[in-house]
Protein backbone atom coordinates (compact mmCIF):
# COMPACT_ATOMS: atom_id res chain seq x y z
CA UNK A 1 0.00 0.00 0.00
CA UNK A 2 1.17 3.51 -0.56
CA UNK A 3 2.38 5.64 2.04
CA UNK A 4 -0.25 8.29 2.50
CA UNK A 5 0.95 9.48 5.95
CA UNK A 6 3.60 11.94 5.07
CA UNK A 7 3.47 15.95 5.27
CA UNK A 8 1.83 18.00 2.20
CA UNK A 9 2.49 20.86 0.72
CA UNK A 10 0.94 24.28 2.28
CA UNK A 11 -2.42 25.46 0.75
CA UNK A 12 0.07 28.00 0.28
CA UNK A 13 2.06 29.78 -2.55
CA UNK A 14 5.35 28.04 -3.40
CA UNK A 15 8.35 28.79 -6.59
CA UNK A 16 10.50 26.39 -8.18
CA UNK A 17 13.93 26.79 -6.72
CA UNK A 18 17.02 28.69 -8.96
CA UNK A 19 20.53 29.03 -6.55
CA UNK A 20 20.79 32.40 -7.67
CA UNK A 21 17.82 33.28 -5.19
CA UNK A 22 19.55 30.65 -2.23
CA UNK A 23 20.90 33.45 -0.13
CA UNK A 24 17.56 35.85 -0.38
CA UNK A 25 15.18 33.09 0.11
CA UNK A 26 16.88 32.22 3.59
CA UNK A 27 17.33 35.81 4.47
CA UNK A 28 13.15 36.52 3.69
CA UNK A 29 11.11 33.92 1.98
CA UNK A 30 8.48 36.92 1.97
CA UNK A 31 5.36 34.99 0.42
CA UNK A 32 6.99 31.95 -0.34
CA UNK A 33 5.79 28.97 1.49
CA UNK A 34 7.17 26.27 -0.22
CA UNK A 35 9.70 25.25 -3.09
CA UNK A 36 10.00 22.73 -5.67
CA UNK A 37 13.02 21.37 -7.28
CA UNK A 38 13.93 19.33 -10.67
CA UNK A 39 14.72 16.23 -9.82
CA UNK A 40 16.96 15.69 -12.27
CA UNK A 41 18.86 18.91 -11.17
CA UNK A 42 19.64 17.06 -7.89
CA UNK A 43 21.37 13.48 -8.88
CA UNK A 44 24.89 14.29 -8.56
CA UNK A 45 26.78 12.64 -6.01
CA UNK A 46 26.98 15.85 -3.56
CA UNK A 47 28.57 19.15 -3.84
CA UNK A 48 26.88 22.50 -3.72
CA UNK A 49 23.69 21.70 -5.13
CA UNK A 50 22.64 18.87 -2.75
CA UNK A 51 23.73 21.01 0.52
CA UNK A 52 21.83 23.41 -0.53
CA UNK A 53 19.23 21.44 -1.21
CA UNK A 54 19.47 19.58 2.47
CA UNK A 55 19.79 22.85 4.26
CA UNK A 56 16.24 23.98 1.82
CA UNK A 57 14.61 21.27 3.33
CA UNK A 58 15.21 21.97 6.93
CA UNK A 59 13.51 25.31 6.22
CA UNK A 60 10.75 24.72 4.00
CA UNK A 61 8.15 22.02 2.48
CA UNK A 62 9.85 20.50 -0.90
CA UNK A 63 8.34 19.30 -3.81
CA UNK A 64 10.28 17.08 -6.11
CA UNK A 65 9.02 17.36 -9.72
CA UNK A 66 10.33 14.92 -12.00
CA UNK A 67 10.88 16.10 -15.83
CA UNK A 68 12.77 12.82 -17.18
CA UNK A 69 11.06 9.63 -16.18
CA UNK A 70 8.92 9.76 -19.76
CA UNK A 71 5.78 7.91 -18.08
CA UNK A 72 4.38 8.50 -21.61
CA UNK A 73 6.49 6.69 -23.58
CA UNK A 74 6.46 3.94 -25.57
CA UNK A 75 9.40 2.70 -23.86
CA UNK A 76 9.59 0.76 -20.50
CA UNK A 77 10.66 3.21 -17.99
CA UNK A 78 14.18 3.79 -17.65
CA UNK A 79 15.20 1.52 -14.65
CA UNK A 80 18.60 3.41 -13.60
CA UNK A 81 16.65 6.71 -13.50
CA UNK A 82 13.90 5.31 -11.15
CA UNK A 83 16.32 4.34 -8.73
CA UNK A 84 17.48 7.52 -9.04
CA UNK A 85 14.57 9.37 -8.12
CA UNK A 86 14.01 6.79 -5.44
CA UNK A 87 17.30 7.41 -3.66
CA UNK A 88 16.08 11.24 -4.01
CA UNK A 89 12.52 10.95 -2.32
CA UNK A 90 14.15 8.66 -0.06
CA UNK A 91 16.46 11.01 1.52
CA UNK A 92 14.72 14.09 1.78
CA UNK A 93 10.92 12.53 1.96
CA UNK A 94 9.48 15.36 0.08
CA UNK A 95 6.27 16.97 1.13
CA UNK A 96 4.91 15.68 -2.88
CA UNK A 97 6.82 14.31 -6.05
CA UNK A 98 5.28 14.98 -9.13
CA UNK A 99 5.81 13.91 -13.04
CA UNK A 100 4.28 14.43 -16.24
CA UNK A 101 1.70 13.21 -18.95
CA UNK A 102 4.19 13.43 -21.41
CA UNK A 103 7.71 11.47 -23.20
CA UNK A 104 11.31 12.71 -22.80
CA UNK A 105 13.24 9.34 -23.93
CA UNK A 106 12.78 6.76 -27.26
CA UNK A 107 15.30 3.91 -27.67
CA UNK A 108 17.86 5.21 -25.27
CA UNK A 109 17.91 8.61 -26.62
CA UNK A 110 16.85 11.28 -23.96
CA UNK A 111 15.14 14.36 -25.78
CA UNK A 112 15.32 17.02 -22.69
CA UNK A 113 11.29 18.24 -23.69
CA UNK A 114 8.04 17.05 -22.60
CA UNK A 115 6.63 15.28 -25.50
CA UNK A 116 3.24 14.76 -26.52
CA UNK A 117 1.03 11.97 -26.89
CA UNK A 118 -1.86 10.63 -28.50
CA UNK A 119 -4.76 9.80 -26.04
CA UNK A 120 -6.42 6.14 -27.15
CA UNK A 121 -7.42 2.78 -24.76
CA UNK A 122 -3.45 1.90 -25.97
CA UNK A 123 -1.77 4.70 -24.50
CA UNK A 124 -4.07 4.99 -21.40
CA UNK A 125 -3.34 1.38 -20.29
CA UNK A 126 0.48 2.10 -20.93
CA UNK A 127 0.43 5.62 -18.84
CA UNK A 128 -1.32 3.76 -15.55
CA UNK A 129 1.02 0.98 -15.83
CA UNK A 130 3.80 3.31 -16.17
CA UNK A 131 2.21 5.45 -12.76
CA UNK A 132 1.36 2.24 -10.94
CA UNK A 133 4.84 1.19 -11.47
CA UNK A 134 6.31 4.11 -10.16
CA UNK A 135 4.01 4.65 -7.09
CA UNK A 136 5.03 1.22 -6.07
CA UNK A 137 8.39 2.06 -6.01
CA UNK A 138 8.75 5.39 -4.64
CA UNK A 139 6.05 4.18 -2.27
CA UNK A 140 4.13 7.01 -2.61
CA UNK A 141 1.19 9.14 -4.82
CA UNK A 142 2.51 10.82 -7.98
CA UNK A 143 0.68 14.07 -8.86
CA UNK A 144 0.43 13.80 -12.77
CA UNK A 145 0.94 16.93 -14.76
CA UNK A 146 -1.15 17.88 -17.67
CA UNK A 147 1.15 18.94 -20.21
CA UNK A 148 1.41 21.96 -22.87
CA UNK A 149 0.54 20.94 -26.22
CA UNK A 150 1.35 22.46 -29.81
CA UNK A 151 0.22 19.79 -32.12
CA UNK A 152 -2.60 17.07 -32.70
CA UNK A 153 -2.62 13.30 -33.52
CA UNK A 154 -5.11 12.10 -35.91
CA UNK A 155 -5.07 9.08 -33.49
CA UNK A 156 -6.71 10.61 -30.35
CA UNK A 157 -10.00 9.30 -29.68
CA UNK A 158 -10.21 10.64 -26.05
CA UNK A 159 -10.48 13.92 -24.71
CA UNK A 160 -7.31 15.04 -22.16
CA UNK A 161 -9.70 15.42 -19.22
CA UNK A 162 -11.46 12.04 -19.44
CA UNK A 163 -7.83 10.48 -20.30
CA UNK A 164 -6.51 12.06 -16.88
CA UNK A 165 -9.79 11.20 -14.80
CA UNK A 166 -9.08 7.68 -16.35
CA UNK A 167 -5.79 7.53 -14.92
CA UNK A 168 -6.79 8.41 -11.58
CA UNK A 169 -9.35 6.08 -11.62
CA UNK A 170 -6.93 3.24 -12.32
CA UNK A 171 -4.03 4.51 -10.43
CA UNK A 172 -4.97 6.81 -7.72
CA UNK A 173 -2.73 8.80 -8.61
CA UNK A 174 -3.26 12.97 -7.95
CA UNK A 175 -2.79 15.96 -10.51
CA UNK A 176 -0.67 18.34 -10.50
CA UNK A 177 -2.91 21.42 -12.21
CA UNK A 178 -0.87 23.68 -14.84
CA UNK A 179 -3.31 26.16 -15.65
CA UNK A 180 -1.15 28.09 -18.15
CA UNK A 181 -0.30 24.83 -19.60
CA UNK A 182 -4.26 24.59 -19.82
CA UNK A 183 -4.15 27.98 -21.23
CA UNK A 184 -1.50 27.45 -23.77
CA UNK A 185 -2.82 23.85 -25.28
CA UNK A 186 -6.43 25.11 -25.64
CA UNK A 187 -5.22 28.37 -27.57
CA UNK A 188 -3.38 26.22 -29.60
CA UNK A 189 -5.90 23.77 -30.52
CA UNK A 190 -8.68 26.82 -31.06
CA UNK A 191 -10.08 25.64 -27.92
CA UNK A 192 -11.56 27.12 -24.81
CA UNK A 193 -9.94 26.95 -21.62
CA UNK A 194 -12.90 27.66 -19.33
CA UNK A 195 -14.84 24.63 -21.26
CA UNK A 196 -11.57 21.89 -20.63
CA UNK A 197 -11.42 23.32 -16.94
CA UNK A 198 -15.02 22.55 -16.52
CA UNK A 199 -14.23 19.16 -17.58
CA UNK A 200 -11.08 18.72 -15.08
CA UNK A 201 -11.07 16.38 -12.34
CA UNK A 202 -10.52 19.12 -9.57
CA UNK A 203 -10.90 16.93 -6.60
CA UNK A 204 -8.07 15.01 -7.25
CA UNK A 205 -6.05 18.06 -7.66
CA UNK A 206 -2.83 18.40 -5.14
CA UNK A 207 -0.80 21.01 -6.68
CA UNK A 208 -1.52 23.76 -9.21
CA UNK A 209 1.52 25.75 -11.06
CA UNK A 210 1.63 28.79 -12.46
CA UNK A 211 3.81 30.30 -15.60
CA UNK A 212 4.54 32.75 -18.26
CA UNK A 213 4.61 31.69 -21.87
CA UNK A 214 5.63 33.28 -25.77
CA UNK A 215 3.77 34.11 -28.46
CA UNK A 216 4.00 33.39 -32.04
CA UNK A 217 1.95 32.43 -34.78
CA UNK A 218 1.16 29.69 -36.97
CA UNK A 219 1.33 28.77 -41.03
CA UNK A 220 -2.15 29.98 -40.93
CA UNK A 221 -1.56 32.91 -38.73
CA UNK A 222 -3.34 31.36 -35.81
CA UNK A 223 -2.02 31.67 -32.04
CA UNK A 224 0.99 29.65 -30.73
CA UNK A 225 1.76 29.68 -27.74
CA UNK A 226 5.26 28.48 -26.44
CA UNK A 227 5.34 27.04 -22.44
CA UNK A 228 8.37 28.86 -22.01
CA UNK A 229 8.32 29.68 -18.11
CA UNK A 230 10.22 33.16 -18.63
CA UNK A 231 7.97 35.74 -18.03
CA UNK A 232 5.42 36.66 -15.87
CA UNK A 233 2.03 35.07 -15.54
CA UNK A 234 -0.75 36.74 -17.74
CA UNK A 235 -3.71 38.05 -16.95
CA UNK A 236 -5.95 36.02 -18.33
CA UNK A 237 -3.86 32.87 -16.64
CA UNK A 238 -4.57 34.83 -13.83
CA UNK A 239 -8.16 34.78 -14.02
CA UNK A 240 -8.35 31.04 -14.95
CA UNK A 241 -6.44 30.60 -11.70
CA UNK A 242 -8.57 32.84 -9.84
CA UNK A 243 -11.83 31.28 -11.42
CA UNK A 244 -10.20 27.49 -10.39
CA UNK A 245 -9.17 28.13 -6.72
CA UNK A 246 -12.92 29.59 -6.16
CA UNK A 247 -14.33 26.12 -7.45
CA UNK A 248 -11.75 23.80 -5.93
CA UNK A 249 -10.76 25.62 -2.73
CA UNK A 250 -7.07 26.23 -2.16
CA UNK A 251 -4.09 24.23 -3.69
CA UNK A 252 -0.72 24.86 -2.85
CA UNK A 253 0.31 27.07 -6.05
CA UNK A 254 3.54 27.35 -7.77
CA UNK A 255 5.24 30.06 -9.62
CA UNK A 256 7.67 28.46 -12.68
CA UNK A 257 10.09 30.66 -13.96
CA UNK A 258 13.08 28.73 -15.61
CA UNK A 259 14.27 31.14 -18.53
CA UNK A 260 15.35 35.09 -18.00
CA UNK A 261 15.43 34.13 -13.92
CA UNK A 262 14.29 37.57 -12.72
CA UNK A 263 15.85 38.49 -9.30
CA UNK A 264 14.09 37.43 -6.15
CA UNK A 265 12.04 40.35 -5.41
CA UNK A 266 9.99 39.99 -9.06
CA UNK A 267 9.89 36.01 -8.72
CA UNK A 268 8.59 36.89 -4.61
CA UNK A 269 6.25 39.36 -5.93
CA UNK A 270 4.69 36.66 -8.62
CA UNK A 271 3.94 34.37 -5.58
CA UNK A 272 2.40 37.16 -3.04
CA UNK A 273 -0.12 37.44 -6.00
CA UNK A 274 -0.65 33.86 -6.12
CA UNK A 275 -1.05 33.97 -2.08
CA UNK A 276 -3.33 36.87 -2.25
CA UNK A 277 -6.06 34.66 -4.28
CA UNK A 278 -5.50 31.77 -2.04
CA UNK A 279 -6.74 33.77 0.66
CA UNK A 280 -9.63 34.73 -1.14
CA UNK A 281 -8.51 38.73 -2.89
CA UNK A 282 -9.69 39.42 -6.04
CA UNK A 283 -5.84 39.18 -8.02
CA UNK B 1 9.25 9.16 -40.02
CA UNK B 2 9.07 8.95 -36.48
CA UNK B 3 9.16 11.61 -33.65
CA UNK B 4 12.64 10.28 -32.22
CA UNK B 5 13.98 10.71 -36.05
CA UNK B 6 12.40 14.12 -36.43
CA UNK B 7 13.11 15.48 -33.74
CA UNK B 8 17.35 15.41 -33.87
CA UNK B 9 17.26 15.59 -37.62
CA UNK B 10 16.29 18.25 -40.25
CA UNK B 11 14.30 15.79 -41.71
CA UNK B 12 10.18 15.81 -42.01
CA UNK B 13 7.27 15.78 -39.68
CA UNK B 14 5.98 12.85 -38.11
CA UNK B 15 2.63 11.53 -39.31
CA UNK B 16 -0.62 12.07 -38.00
CA UNK B 17 0.01 15.32 -36.10
CA UNK B 18 -2.89 18.43 -37.02
CA UNK B 19 -3.39 21.36 -36.07
CA UNK B 20 -6.49 23.50 -35.87
CA UNK B 21 -5.89 25.02 -39.22
CA UNK B 22 -6.09 23.61 -42.74
CA UNK B 23 -2.02 23.70 -43.28
CA UNK B 24 0.04 20.89 -41.80
CA UNK B 25 1.22 22.12 -38.51
CA UNK B 26 4.95 22.11 -39.43
CA UNK B 27 5.40 25.10 -37.87
CA UNK B 28 4.15 23.63 -34.42
CA UNK B 29 6.42 20.52 -34.91
CA UNK B 30 9.09 22.59 -35.52
CA UNK B 31 8.32 24.23 -31.68
CA UNK B 32 9.82 20.74 -30.19
CA UNK B 33 12.24 20.46 -32.37
CA UNK B 34 13.42 23.73 -31.64
CA UNK B 35 12.97 22.96 -27.65
CA UNK B 36 14.71 19.93 -28.04
CA UNK B 37 18.13 20.74 -29.96
CA UNK B 38 17.88 24.87 -28.03
CA UNK B 39 17.64 23.59 -24.41
CA UNK B 40 20.53 21.04 -25.03
CA UNK B 41 23.02 23.47 -26.93
CA UNK B 42 21.72 25.39 -24.27
CA UNK B 43 23.40 22.70 -21.42
CA UNK B 44 26.36 22.49 -23.27
CA UNK B 45 26.82 26.55 -23.53
CA UNK B 46 26.44 26.34 -19.71
CA UNK B 47 28.87 23.07 -19.64
CA UNK B 48 31.72 24.48 -21.47
CA UNK B 49 31.68 27.95 -21.05
CA UNK B 50 35.51 28.73 -21.94
CA UNK B 51 35.21 26.74 -25.06
CA UNK B 52 31.90 29.00 -25.94
CA UNK B 53 33.98 32.29 -25.54
CA UNK B 54 37.27 30.60 -27.18
CA UNK B 55 35.09 29.86 -30.38
CA UNK B 56 32.44 32.59 -30.38
CA UNK B 57 28.78 32.10 -30.47
CA UNK B 58 28.00 31.16 -34.16
CA UNK B 59 30.31 28.76 -33.92
CA UNK B 60 29.74 27.05 -30.48
CA UNK B 61 26.41 26.83 -32.39
CA UNK B 62 26.93 24.94 -35.05
CA UNK B 63 29.76 22.63 -33.38
CA UNK B 64 26.98 21.92 -30.45
CA UNK B 65 24.21 21.10 -32.82
CA UNK B 66 26.47 18.63 -34.74
CA UNK B 67 27.30 17.10 -31.55
CA UNK B 68 24.09 16.84 -30.04
CA UNK B 69 22.82 14.81 -33.68
CA UNK B 70 25.55 12.70 -33.81
CA UNK B 71 25.70 12.19 -29.51
CA UNK B 72 22.41 13.02 -27.66
CA UNK B 73 22.15 12.51 -24.19
CA UNK B 74 21.23 8.73 -23.24
CA UNK B 75 20.23 9.89 -19.71
CA UNK B 76 17.84 12.65 -18.30
CA UNK B 77 21.08 13.52 -15.87
CA UNK B 78 21.91 16.41 -18.11
CA UNK B 79 24.53 17.28 -15.43
CA UNK B 80 26.40 14.61 -16.98
CA UNK B 81 26.01 15.54 -20.45
CA UNK B 82 28.92 16.26 -22.76
CA UNK B 83 31.73 13.31 -21.52
CA UNK B 84 32.15 12.76 -25.29
CA UNK B 85 32.49 16.49 -26.87
CA UNK B 86 36.26 16.35 -26.26
CA UNK B 87 36.60 13.08 -28.63
CA UNK B 88 34.12 15.29 -30.71
CA UNK B 89 35.90 18.55 -31.34
CA UNK B 90 39.08 16.18 -31.75
CA UNK B 91 37.64 14.95 -34.95
CA UNK B 92 35.58 18.02 -35.91
CA UNK B 93 37.76 19.38 -38.97
CA UNK B 94 36.22 22.91 -38.68
CA UNK B 95 38.25 23.23 -35.08
CA UNK B 96 41.16 21.89 -36.73
CA UNK B 97 42.18 25.33 -36.08
CA UNK B 98 42.18 25.95 -31.93
CA UNK B 99 44.19 22.92 -31.67
CA UNK B 100 43.97 22.86 -27.86
CA UNK B 101 40.35 23.54 -28.01
CA UNK B 102 39.39 19.89 -27.13
CA UNK B 103 41.83 19.31 -24.07
CA UNK B 104 39.69 22.34 -22.79
CA UNK B 105 36.67 20.46 -23.51
CA UNK B 106 38.64 17.72 -20.92
CA UNK B 107 39.11 20.61 -18.34
CA UNK B 108 35.58 21.83 -18.39
CA UNK B 109 34.22 18.35 -17.87
CA UNK B 110 36.14 17.31 -15.16
CA UNK B 111 35.72 20.60 -13.44
CA UNK B 112 31.79 20.03 -13.81
CA UNK B 113 32.49 16.58 -12.37
CA UNK B 114 34.24 17.90 -9.72
CA UNK B 115 31.13 19.96 -8.38
CA UNK B 116 28.89 17.64 -8.43
CA UNK B 117 31.46 14.85 -7.01
CA UNK B 118 30.86 13.11 -3.78
CA UNK B 119 31.30 15.42 -0.35
CA UNK B 120 34.03 13.51 1.58
CA UNK B 121 36.17 13.95 4.59
CA UNK B 122 39.67 14.50 4.10
CA UNK B 123 42.26 12.39 6.61
CA UNK B 124 43.90 14.18 9.59
CA UNK B 125 47.43 15.51 9.30
CA UNK B 126 48.63 12.75 11.68
CA UNK B 127 47.81 10.45 9.31
CA UNK B 128 51.22 11.75 7.16
CA UNK B 129 53.31 11.03 10.03
CA UNK B 130 52.33 7.55 9.87
CA UNK B 131 55.62 5.49 9.68
CA UNK B 132 54.42 2.99 7.43
CA UNK B 133 53.56 6.11 5.25
CA UNK B 134 55.34 4.85 2.12
CA UNK B 135 54.11 1.23 1.91
CA UNK B 136 50.68 2.73 2.00
CA UNK B 137 47.59 3.77 -0.20
CA UNK B 138 46.51 7.32 -0.08
CA UNK B 139 42.61 7.50 -1.66
CA UNK B 140 41.85 10.53 -3.11
CA UNK B 141 38.57 12.10 -2.96
CA UNK B 142 36.26 11.68 -6.02
CA UNK B 143 36.28 15.40 -7.11
CA UNK B 144 40.11 14.89 -7.92
CA UNK B 145 41.30 14.44 -11.53
CA UNK B 146 44.48 15.49 -13.68
CA UNK B 147 43.99 16.90 -17.10
CA UNK B 148 47.25 17.14 -19.17
CA UNK B 149 47.74 18.83 -22.54
CA UNK B 150 50.90 19.16 -25.08
CA UNK B 151 49.09 22.90 -24.88
CA UNK B 152 49.98 25.57 -21.90
CA UNK B 153 45.80 24.40 -21.37
CA UNK B 154 45.98 26.07 -17.63
CA UNK B 155 47.31 29.31 -18.70
CA UNK B 156 44.33 29.55 -21.92
CA UNK B 157 41.31 28.10 -19.34
CA UNK B 158 43.03 30.99 -16.68
CA UNK B 159 43.33 34.44 -19.08
CA UNK B 160 39.36 33.21 -20.53
CA UNK B 161 38.16 34.00 -16.94
CA UNK B 162 39.88 36.78 -16.61
CA UNK B 163 39.32 37.99 -19.69
CA UNK B 164 43.41 38.63 -20.71
CA UNK B 165 45.41 37.10 -23.32
CA UNK B 166 47.16 34.08 -22.12
CA UNK B 167 51.39 34.40 -21.45
CA UNK B 168 51.67 31.34 -24.17
CA UNK B 169 50.19 29.61 -26.40
CA UNK B 170 53.09 27.04 -26.89
CA UNK B 171 54.11 24.55 -24.01
CA UNK B 172 52.81 21.53 -22.66
CA UNK B 173 50.90 21.87 -19.12
CA UNK B 174 48.95 19.69 -17.00
CA UNK B 175 45.98 20.73 -15.04
CA UNK B 176 44.89 19.35 -11.29
CA UNK B 177 41.21 19.45 -10.18
CA UNK B 178 40.42 19.20 -6.15
CA UNK B 179 36.98 20.40 -4.66
CA UNK B 180 38.53 21.74 -1.22
CA UNK B 181 34.48 22.66 -0.20
CA UNK B 182 31.88 23.37 -2.94
CA UNK B 183 34.01 24.77 -5.43
CA UNK B 184 36.08 23.03 -8.10
CA UNK B 185 39.66 24.24 -7.98
CA UNK B 186 42.25 24.09 -10.99
CA UNK B 187 45.90 25.17 -10.54
CA UNK B 188 48.93 23.95 -13.03
CA UNK B 189 50.87 20.99 -11.54
CA UNK B 190 54.05 19.83 -13.47
CA UNK B 191 54.16 16.93 -15.73
CA UNK B 192 55.74 14.53 -12.85
CA UNK B 193 53.53 15.70 -10.48
CA UNK B 194 50.48 14.90 -12.76
CA UNK B 195 51.82 11.49 -13.13
CA UNK B 196 52.12 11.03 -9.49
CA UNK B 197 48.56 11.90 -9.05
CA UNK B 198 47.39 9.53 -11.43
CA UNK B 199 49.22 6.76 -10.18
CA UNK B 200 48.38 7.16 -6.52
CA UNK B 201 44.83 4.97 -7.76
CA UNK B 202 46.54 2.23 -8.05
CA UNK B 203 50.22 2.07 -6.77
CA UNK B 204 51.15 2.89 -3.07
CA UNK B 205 52.81 6.22 -2.30
CA UNK B 206 56.60 5.67 -2.44
CA UNK B 207 55.89 3.88 -5.79
CA UNK B 208 53.84 6.28 -6.83
CA UNK B 209 56.48 8.64 -6.47
CA UNK B 210 59.55 7.27 -7.88
CA UNK B 211 59.73 9.96 -10.69
CA UNK B 212 58.99 12.88 -8.24
CA UNK B 213 61.70 14.90 -7.90
CA UNK B 214 60.18 16.33 -4.56
CA UNK B 215 57.07 14.52 -2.95
CA UNK B 216 56.39 17.65 -0.56
CA UNK B 217 54.84 20.67 -2.21
CA UNK B 218 51.81 17.99 -4.03
CA UNK B 219 51.11 16.18 -0.86
CA UNK B 220 50.57 19.26 0.51
CA UNK B 221 48.63 20.47 -1.79
CA UNK B 222 46.55 17.61 -2.33
CA UNK B 223 46.41 17.63 2.01
CA UNK B 224 45.42 21.59 1.86
CA UNK B 225 42.76 21.30 -1.40
CA UNK B 226 41.01 18.18 1.08
CA UNK B 227 41.79 15.99 -1.57
CA UNK B 228 43.21 12.85 0.58
CA UNK B 229 40.57 10.55 2.39
CA UNK B 230 42.15 7.32 3.90
CA UNK B 231 46.32 6.77 3.87
CA UNK B 232 45.53 2.55 4.08
CA UNK B 233 48.25 0.40 5.09
CA UNK B 234 48.92 -2.35 2.25
CA UNK B 235 50.85 -5.20 4.55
Amino acid sequence: MLDMTRGHLPKAAGVGFKPQHYTDILADPGAVNWLEIHAENYMGDGGRPLAQLRALSERFPISVHGVGLSIGGADPLDQDHLARLKHLVGWLNPASFSEHLAWSSHGGTYFNDLLPLPYTAETLARVADHIDEVQEVLGRRLLLENPSVYVGFDETDMEETDFLTELVRRTGCGLLLDINNVFVSCTNQARDPREYLSRFPLTAVGEVHLGGHDEDEDLDGMPLLIDAHGSEVVDPVWTLYTETIARMGPKPTLIEWDTNVPDWDMLEAEAFRAARVLAGVRA
Amino acid sequence: MTWAESLLAPARMPKGLKGPGATPPTRRFDVYRNNVMSSLVNALRDGFPVIHRLVGEAFFAGLATEYVREHPPTSPCVVRYGDSFSDFIAGFPPAASVPYLADMARLEYALRQAYHAADVMPVEASEFERPDLAEAKLHLAPAVSVVRSSWPIYDIWRANLDRSKPARLAGAQSVLITRPDWDPVAEPVSAEEAGFVTRLATEPLAIAARNLPDLAPILTRLMLRKSITAVEALS
